[in-house]
């Protein structure tokens, strides 16, 4: 079974690998977010490996956690980028939600 | 459950999790704009963690599953959340390419369409765009006086 865990900890490192080309390169800040919403959801899957590997529960607090931060961080960033990417000179105009 | 069977299923669906997640960040890394890679980004990801959440719990101890389990759940309910609010603010922002759109079913459903975004183009609901803008235009506003309720 540690092949298996080591074969899975170096796919999930390489799809973080290409993610992380895409932060980096990507041209516009929600291209970067959404990478960066994905490498949020690698970081879980190699926790969630490391957790069956161990056999030990004292990860999952961070699994949860971590989950919550990511999906709050990308939202809030859609948000602003959002709102600061709207054109034009003047007050901000209302969101989607008035 | 036993002891082989277990490896062989948790193998089987962490080696398969892996594989999605490689493939959906491939998929990131070549698909043309925000929305495509929105695609790559939600589905293959979370096909690919709840892969390998099943496979860990299989492996665990039963309490520990349950914590497992949860966190599927979370990602299943917020990622379509965030993959709504991106392509949202990529369509209201101009952060993608209108020549790849098949159907833009926005276009005259937002109020925030009918700017002009950075590289100057004007997008369709822009009423002295083109004619076929004027109606789309005529039609949001026809819309606009009803009440909404």
């Amino acid at each position: 079974m540690q092949v298996v865990y080591t074969i899975t900890l170096g796919m999930v490192t390489a799809a973080g690998l290409l993610t992380l080309v895409r932060v980096v390169r990507g041209p516009t800040e929600l291209d970067r977010v959404v990478a960066l919403d994905v490498l949020v959801v690698l970081i879980l899957t190699a926790v969630t490996v490391e957790v069956a590997r161990l056999d030990e529960g004292f990860n999952l607090a961070l699994l949860g956690s971590v989950a919550l931060l990511g999906f709050l961080g990308a939202a809030t960033a859609a948000r602003l980028v959002e709102l600061r990417g709207l054109p034009g000179p003047g007050p901000r105009r209302p969101g989607p939600d008035q | 459950m036993s002891g082989l069977v277990a490896d062989v299923a948790t193998s089987v669906l962490m080696l398969g999790g892996a594989a999605f997640c490689v493939l959906g960040a491939w998929g990131l890394l070549r698909f043309p704009d925000v929305p495509a890679r929105l695609q790559a980004a939600t589905k293959p990801q979370t096909i690919g963690l709840l892969a390998i959440l099943a496979g860990a719990a299989l492996r665990t101890d039963p309490r520990y599953a349950s914590g497992l389990v949860l966190v599927g759940l979370f990602q299943l309910v917020t990622a379509p959340v965030l993959a709504q609010r991106i392509s949202r603010a990529a369509h209201r922002t101009g952060y993608l390419r209108r020549d790849l759109l098949l159907a833009d079913e926005l276009a005259d459903g937002l109020p925030n369409t009918a700017d002009t975004d950075e590289t100057g183009d004007v997008h369709p609901a822009d009423p002295a765009a083109t004619d076929a803008g004027e109606d789309a235009a005529a039609d949001a506003d026809a819309s606009d006086e009803e009440p909404p309720h």
